[in-house]
């Protein structure tokens, strides 16, 4: 079997601009709609209590939002949970009721109305955790960020890092977007998801990377141009392989893995689609902006992987085409 | 060039056999058991309790699958749950005989049914976490700023009653938070009292101040000083919970400290919250009262008489009856601290004593008017007294007192705790708390496990279609990977999260990428004309590289991961990095094993089967 069947390098470079503003406008409507109807947070970031209750017959939404207000909550939220009998509640965390007898409370306020009503799980976040929690997010975003680009800067060229980087903070955007835009829940676990995808989707810029540092040395007539454009397409059956069958996995998890794992394996999605747009269209246009040229990876890679350069074993050892 | 030298199969042969060996455990699944375990410092848990055990297991009916002593614990294994419930019972009657004086606590428990032999390898499955197996977690924060509080006000009255002795003359000594001032009238006056604080309060730093006309002398606490205080009270405060949660009879509590104030408690297996919360924000209280030492309460010390009006009668931890005047000297409110030490004189272990200003009063009028009578310190748990020590007063006490005579060193300790622990060091606040049903714990391991299942087996598949025979050693590569990261996992004892279970089903789907990588490199060189061992050869030597460089970068994001992340987050990290370093284990040099095991002692190759190896027509 072979799905990629190309027989000339294909062009991408000379549509370097419109993908650019494509990406361009998708990263705006993202941070528009991050602005504009912010992050929808989960209990672990803003404080408060979330209980999960499950029901033997379809609950009654209606009758369980008016109970639980009428416990003196306001601004209480009662949704279905994966199906019509599982419901899950999410009370605000309120100034100086610190204590967490509040789940037994409305547990016991739900029992009076519907003595069938299981107690599937309960969460409570004091605000000061929460806070915390979101400092550690954005501290750990931090980290996975300038360690990357410290390791691809090392490894090739600064240009390459601050390329990489871009591309696969704008996939991270992108996401947050998404997440923004249909309100799901971002939580912790979501966010264990983003970083992973930007770590993992950072490889798919490195495969790149690596290949045109090879053709650099390879293929000494053509120009960056030429050479980027077969980086690309000698490398994109691997990587549309590669990251269908991640997704395969991910998509597994978004089938059987329930509603615990579900904008988990949501978030992952999106990341990966995005990643190998970002990767193939928006990391090598930005490294072409960035004006990568042959001397400065040649001389680099020369001095620190001279084996390679001349490698005896290498049947295409100065071979051009 | 394709062959292994014989040393790499037999370590490849070898990790392989451990890491099966230790990912076994996992497989057999968990038995109903009952665990004893001590309630109390002074119950022993050994072989002679093992023998009560098997003795009142065969005199109930019940016959175990097997009996163990492990560590502070004896864990007998069942059938099924019918027959543990049933042991439970028994034991619970046989060491039990009276609730309110329980020794032992009687818990149901699930332990693994990994065979002996296995055990005898130190073999054991991951340990399930909360939202696996079901239970209740909460996090606790000690209110750190009361204790320093408390400290300074005990800092107040010690300086007061010292500068006293010493005769020198303040005019007020007062508390600004943690700080301490003292004033005085003349600057001569002053100096004598720094002498006096430099030689008994070496944890304070002095600083001078003119204040008015006055002259001030301000104490702050050394910040190890307040490093130490907090430290203490921390310890105190899980040394209470422990003793609170042993009453709970949970099989495996977890009580850890987190960071500098923050306690985490994990009750596996416990639904009923409203219970345990209750338990641990509950205050046991501490009395001191005196015996009654008339000759009524003397006859009914040793029960020749009935209690005599006014007193009441309390067993002490040996067992031995104390009758106790109901008047109530001072509580637990006014003890501001109980330290072992030493007598300098007898050099027996001795604890000393710290109460507040009020409480030094009040003992000083009470010790005079009751010397060589005894008095009895009491503490009240669930409403329940007990006399912790019942000591004669020798002299005349302030507001520090020792208590000394036939005490070894343990009893000493323990006393001192169980004198701290009438009252928590410090108040806690729950700041986090999960509780997970039992069902919901078995329903995420169902659907982890499906998702895993299901995943692997749509990889597998793609893989042995699109690249026929290197398909099928990536995807043996890819089992093997699933075997490491399990049996490091289980040779860790890490806990098993479903957070972890969906990293493990992400580092295969991102394992595969570097078999992927391998076979499209080998394709490639096939298509530029390389011969196949050539190109086997020069596929995995140039992925190599490209396969390093990924791993790093995702490798980076999994240790922030683990760095910055907590909770749930982190059970995902472990699985992550762990799942990126097995990956390239079984990826690169296990799946080259396999190929040049297969194609490497084939001089005259042709063919690869590595799929469809299309060449453009016009090269």
């Amino acid at each position: 079997m072979e799905f990629f069947k190309i027989k000339k390098d294909i062009p991408f470079m000379r549509h370097a601009l419109v993908f650019n503003v494509v990406s361009f406008i998708t990263f705006a409507a993202a941070v528009f709609f991050l602005f504009y109807k912010g992050l929808h947070l989960s209990v672990e970031f803003t404080g408060g209590t979330v209980m999960e209750v499950s029901y033997s017959q379809t609950a009654d939404l209606t009758k369980i939002r008016s109970t639980v207000s009428s416990l003196g909550y306001t601004d209480i939220q009662v949704q279905n949970f994966g199906n019509s009998r599982d419901v899950m509640i999410r009370l605000p965390a309120q100034k100086g009721v610190s204590s967490a007898q509040q789940s037994e409370r409305v547990m016991s306020a739900l029992k009076v109305d519907a003595a069938d009503v299981v107690m599937r799980r309960t969460e409570f976040v004091g605000p000061q955790v929460g806070e915390e929690l979101a400092q550690d997010g954005l501290k750990a975003l931090a980290f996975v960020v300038l360690g990357i680009m410290i390791y691809l800067a090392m490894r090739f060229e600064w240009k390459f890092a601050v390329a990489a980087i871009i591309a696969n903070l704008h996939d991270v955007v992108i996401i947050l977007g998404f997440f923004a835009f249909f309100e799901w829940e971002f939580s912790l676990t979501v966010l264990a998801a983003v970083l992973a995808v930007l770590g993992y989707s950072v490889n798919e810029s490195v495969v790149i990377f690596d290949r045109i540092r090879e053709n650099f040395k390879r293929y000494r007539k053509m120009n960056s141009h030429e050479i980027i454009d077969n980086a690309i397409t000698s490398t994109i059956s691997r990587t549309i392989i590669t990251h269908g069958c991640t997704q395969l996995m991910v998509l597994s998890m978004l089938m059987f893995g329930g509603p615990t794992l579900h904008y988990f394996a949501l978030a992952l999605t999106i990341g990966i689609c995005f990643g190998i747009y970002s990767s193939v269209f928006v990391a090598a246009a930005i490294a072409m902006w960035l004006g990568i040229k042959r001397e400065d990876l040649v001389k680099a890679v020369a001095k620190k992987e001279g084996y390679e350069a001349v490698d005896p074993n290498d049947p295409n050892a100065g071979a051009t085409v | 060039m394709n062959r292994y030298p014989l040393w790499k199969y037999i370590t490849i042969g070898v990790v392989l056999l451990i890491s099966i060996l230790y990912t076994l455990p996992n497989l057999y699944g968990e038995a109903p058991a009952v665990q004893v375990s001590p309630a109390r410092s002074s119950s022993k848990v050994d072989t002679a309790l093992m023998g009560k055990v098997e003795q009142a297991l065969k005199d109930g009916g019940v016959v175990p699958d097997g009996i163990a002593l492990d560590g502070a614990s004896i864990k007998a294994r069942f059938k099924d749950t019918d027959n543990q419930l049933k042991a439970k019972d028994v034991l619970q009657k046989a060491l039990i005989p009276d609730a309110n004086e329980a020794n032992y606590i009687v818990a149901l428990n699930l332990l693994p049914r990994t065979p002996a032999w296995l055990q005898a390898l130190h073999a054991a499955p991951m340990y399930l976490g909360l939202d696996l197996r079901g239970g209740v977690h909460f996090m606790l924060q000690v209110d750190m700023r009361d204790v320093v509080a408390k400290k300074a006000e005990a800092l107040v009255n010690d300086l007061r009653s010292v500068l006293r002795d010493k005769n020198i003359r303040h005019s007020g000594i007062s508390r600004d938070q943690n700080n301490v001032e003292i004033k005085f009238r003349e600057q001569a006056i002053l100096n004598k009292a720094k002498d006096v604080v430099q030689e008994q309060f070496q944890d304070y730093l002095m600083s001078e101040s003119p204040d008015g006309t006055d002259f001030k002398l301000t104490l702050t606490p050394k910040p190890q000083a307040v490093l130490k205080t907090q430290e203490q009270a921390l310890k105190q405060n899980i040394t209470t919970l422990h003793n609170r949660i042993n009453e709970l009879g949970v099989a495996e509590p977890v009580i850890a400290q987190q960071g500098l104030e923050r306690i985490v408690v994990q009750l596996p297996g416990v639904q009923d919250t409203a219970k345990a919360k209750d338990i641990l924000g509950r205050t046991a209280t501490l009395e001191m009262r005196l015996v009654d030492e008339s000759t009524e309460g003397r006859m009914a010390e040793s029960g020749a008489a009935a209690v005599p009006f006014g007193s009441e009668k309390f067993l002490q931890r040996d067992g031995r009856a104390v009758i106790v005047k109901k008047q109530v000297i001072i509580t637990g409110e006014s003890l501001n601290d109980a330290q072992t030490g030493f007598d300098s004189q007898t050099q027996q272990p001795k604890v000393d004593l710290t109460v507040d200003a009020k409480g030094g009063r009040i003992m000083r009028d009470v010790s005079r008017e009751n010397l060589k009578k005894r008095m009895a310190i009491v503490l009240f748990e669930k409403g329940k007294g007990e006399v912790l020590t019942a000591p004669t007063i020798q002299a005349e006490l302030g507001n520090r007192f020792q208590i000394s005579g036939a005490m070894n060193v343990t009893e000493a300790n323990d006393l001192a705790l169980l004198l701290r622990a009438g009252s928590l060091a410090a108040p806690m606040e729950i700041i986090e708390e999960r509780t997970i049903g039992p069902s919901l714990g078995a329903d995420n391991i169902e659907k982890g496990f499906n998702s895993v299942t299901w995943g692997f087996v749509v990889i597998i598949g793609f893989m042995c279609a699109y690249y026929m025979m290197f398909g099928l050693f990536s995807s043996l590569a890819l089992g093997i990977n699933l075997i490491l990261l399990l049996s490091v996992l289980s040779m860790l004892q890490a806990t098993l999260t479903l957070p972890g279970v969906a990293a493990m089903a992400l580092a295969l789907g991102m394992a595969i990428d570097s078999n992927v990588l391998i076979n499209e490199r080998v394709r490639e060189e096939l298509r530029h004309g390389a011969s196949p061992q050539a190109a086997i050869h020069a596929g995995y030597e140039r992925a190599w590289a490209t396969i390093l460089d990924s791993n790093v970068t995702t490798l980076i994001a999994g240790l922030a991961l683990l760095a910055f992340g907590s909770g749930p987050v982190r059970g995902f990290a472990v699985v992550h990095c762990l799942g990126i370093l097995t990956s390239m284990f079984s990826a690169v040099l296990f799946s080259r094993g396999l190929v040049n095991l297969w194609y490497g002692r084939r001089p005259k190759l042709k063919t690869l089967s590595v799929g469809t190896v299309w060449k453009p027509e016009e090269k």
